[in-house]
């Protein structure tokens, strides 16, 4: 196996290049993603190890709104059509109510697989009391395009499993062909077929998996 | 030593832990309440799969509703895909035993535990360990794809009968390519043609990376101890850091070419002689460089001619490897690396590695 350079030939990448990548995506993200908090870089520092190199990137308290999405289209129909047999005036404060009712928190981990050599997406939902939401809701607050992606494609299949550092059940975006599509990717992008700049690997990895959790990134951040 | 091996994956499959169970007491709905269930755990198995055992002791006491077990030990949940007698190595610095383990059949701490369907999500847990093991030694996890299913379905079943013949059938269908070295003959169980008296060695006399699964559980003290029993209890899985890295190492061939197709116990004595082996020490350095020790201190005891650093940084600030528990043995840390691996990894193919260390000091 080879490391000529931080980003491995077959799509993967090593713990140093994740490292350059991470902080790299995170001042992109920071400049042209202004719609969002910037992501933060959880150094991995305990008790028995002082590796101030390894990290992950976190983004946490995102808020989704049902009502809010584009997929919604759906939705608002099925919401007009129940408003329009209840009375006419509609008490506006109880609309306003439910929309934070319907207020969910999401929390997003990068973290590196030192197995798999990519990096993986964990993440969580919870509403407003701090109660964490189960994979049946998760699925109604994603863009109905990646629920058809998930039932169908064996690439972006989510799992409950413990995260890695964190003792908590986390959601993961399974792993399993990440450094095919990465492949697809740099092969597509670049006119002589090289691998992708380190500095942009996460940013292409994360063009393709955001879009699975309905997090989309600007064109800008591409460059 | 060929036959020594064979024997050494005999005992980790045998490696069982008595079992004390108790009802935790909320749920004690009889009166007197029910004795505690004995039973002896298999090292290599998990504990949900044990409640069909341990059920029947309890199940007049249990209040009425559905069942969704888990365990605790000193009131630590205990996290049910890892494998019991790595638990046990890890938990308790002084063995216990039997190990008293309380069991509950209500109050699933779904906040800090995985959830667990049952057989199910055991199997889940195993075969897909089983991919990422595939994927650190082969590259890829095509061999564990390719299974047929109900390949999949026996290879499981021998782990969870503890049935070592049957899963010694069946592993030749794993196709996971050999850890080797020149002590390794575990290579016979997952393929035929290494049980010749050689290793198989890259003619051109490349170095070869090899990665190999391991799972690393470390404790840490803050302070020396004299006995185990003076280890602290654990409260939390945060005391914990858990590593679930390979560990990378060279396999040298420079040596290797002059003892080709020689015995096993050959083999070491040129090894040891040239001083070129990878050992367990170099393996968990190479995971925690923090515990990296310093030479000037370890040429006595080895017997090697090695170079004295001259460092300023003495032990006591350093952190130290204190302990280091696979398969319940207390290993000595310059044992061959590849040895180790081969023998007394899990059926799926990872090394679990319980080490107690005391943290450095800053």
């Amino acid at each position: 196996m080879d490391s000529a350079g931080e980003v491995v030939n077959d799509g993967k990448i090593t713990l140093e290049g994740f490292t350059v990548a991470a902080r790299a995506f995170a001042d992109k993200w920071k400049r042209h993603n202004l719609s969002f908090p910037p992501w933060s870089w959880i150094p991995l520092i305990n008790r028995t190890m002082l590796k101030k190199e390894e990290g992950y990137l976190s983004l946490e308290k995102i808020i989704i709104l049902s009502s809010l999405e584009e997929s919604a289209e759906e939705e608002s129909l099925d919401v007009t059509a129940d408003w329009s047999e209840k009375e006419e005036s509609v008490d506006l404060t109880v609309l306003v109510q439910n929309v934070e009712d319907e207020a969910h928190y999401y929390d997003y981990h990068i973290v590196y697989s030192a197995s798999y050599m990519v990096p993986m997406l964990y993440f969580r939902g919870y509403s407003s009391d701090g109660k964490p939401l189960s994979l049946d809701v998760i699925k109604r607050d994603l863009p109905s395009s990646s629920v058809s992606l998930l039932l169908e494609s064996k690439w972006t299949f989510i799992t409950q499993e413990e995260h890695p550092y964190l003792n908590r059940p986390w959601f993961k975006l399974h792993p399993c062909g990440t450094e095919e599509w990465i492949k697809l990717l740099s092969e597509s992008s670049s006119s002589d077929g090289c691998q992708i700049p380190v500095e942009l690997y996460l940013v292409s990895w994360f063009s393709v998996v955001g879009q699975v959790v309905g997090l989309k990134i600007p064109r800008e951040m591409l460059i | 030593m060929a036959a020594n091996e064979e024997e050494a994956v005999k005992y980790v499959w045998e490696g069982a832990i008595p079992l004390q169970i108790h009802l935790h007491k909320s749920e004690v709905a009889s009166h007197p309440p029910p004795p505690p269930a004995l039973v002896l755990a298999p090292r290599i198995g998990y504990l949900p799969l044990l409640v069909h055992l341990i059920k029947p002791y309890f199940k007049d006491s249990l209040p009425p509703g559905e069942d969704s077990i888990w365990f605790d030990y000193k009131g630590l949940p205990l996290k049910w895909y890892i494998p019991t007698g790595v638990l046990f190595d890890l938990l308790c610095a002084e063995p216990e035993r039997p190990w008293n383990l309380t069991i509950h059949f209500r109050g699933y701490p779904s906040n800090v535990l995985i959830p667990c369907e049952g057989e199910d999500s055991i199997k889940w847990n195993f075969v897909n360990s089983l991919k990422e093991a595939a994927y650190i030694i082969n590259g890829n996890c095509k061999n564990v794809m390719n299974m047929s299913q109900s390949d999949q379905e026996d290879l499981w079943t021998s782990v969870m009968n503890g049935d070592l013949d049957a899963y010694t059938r069946l592993s030749p269908k794993i196709k996971m390519e050999n850890i080797e070295d020149e002590f390794s003959r575990k290579a016979s169980v997952s393929s035929p043609q290494s049980r010749q008296g050689g290793t198989e060695i890259d003619v051109a006399g490349q170095v070869k990376t090899a990665r190999v699964p391991v799972r690393l559980y470390v404790r840490s003290v803050s302070k020396d101890f004299e006995n185990l029993e003076d280890v602290p209890e654990m409260d939390t899985w945060d005391e914990i850091s858990y590593l679930n890295r390979p560990v990378e190492f060279l396999r040298k061939e420079g040596s290797n070419f002059i003892i080709l197709k020689m015995r096993c116990t050959v083999l070491m004595i040129f090894t040891w002689l040239y001083g070129k082996c990878f050992t367990l020490r170099d393996a968990i350095e190479s995971l925690l460089p923090e515990y990296i020790r310093d030479r000037a201190q370890t040429s006595g005891e080895e017997g090697e001619q090695r170079t004295t650093d001259a460092s300023d940084v003495s032990q006591e600030t350093r952190g130290e490897l204190k302990l280091v528990r696979i398969q319940g043995i207390e290993m000595k840390l310059e044992i061959p690396f590849s040895w180790v691996v081969n023998n007394l990894m899990n059926p799926e193919f990872y090394l679990h590695v319980s080490v107690l260390v005391k943290e450095p000091q800053r």
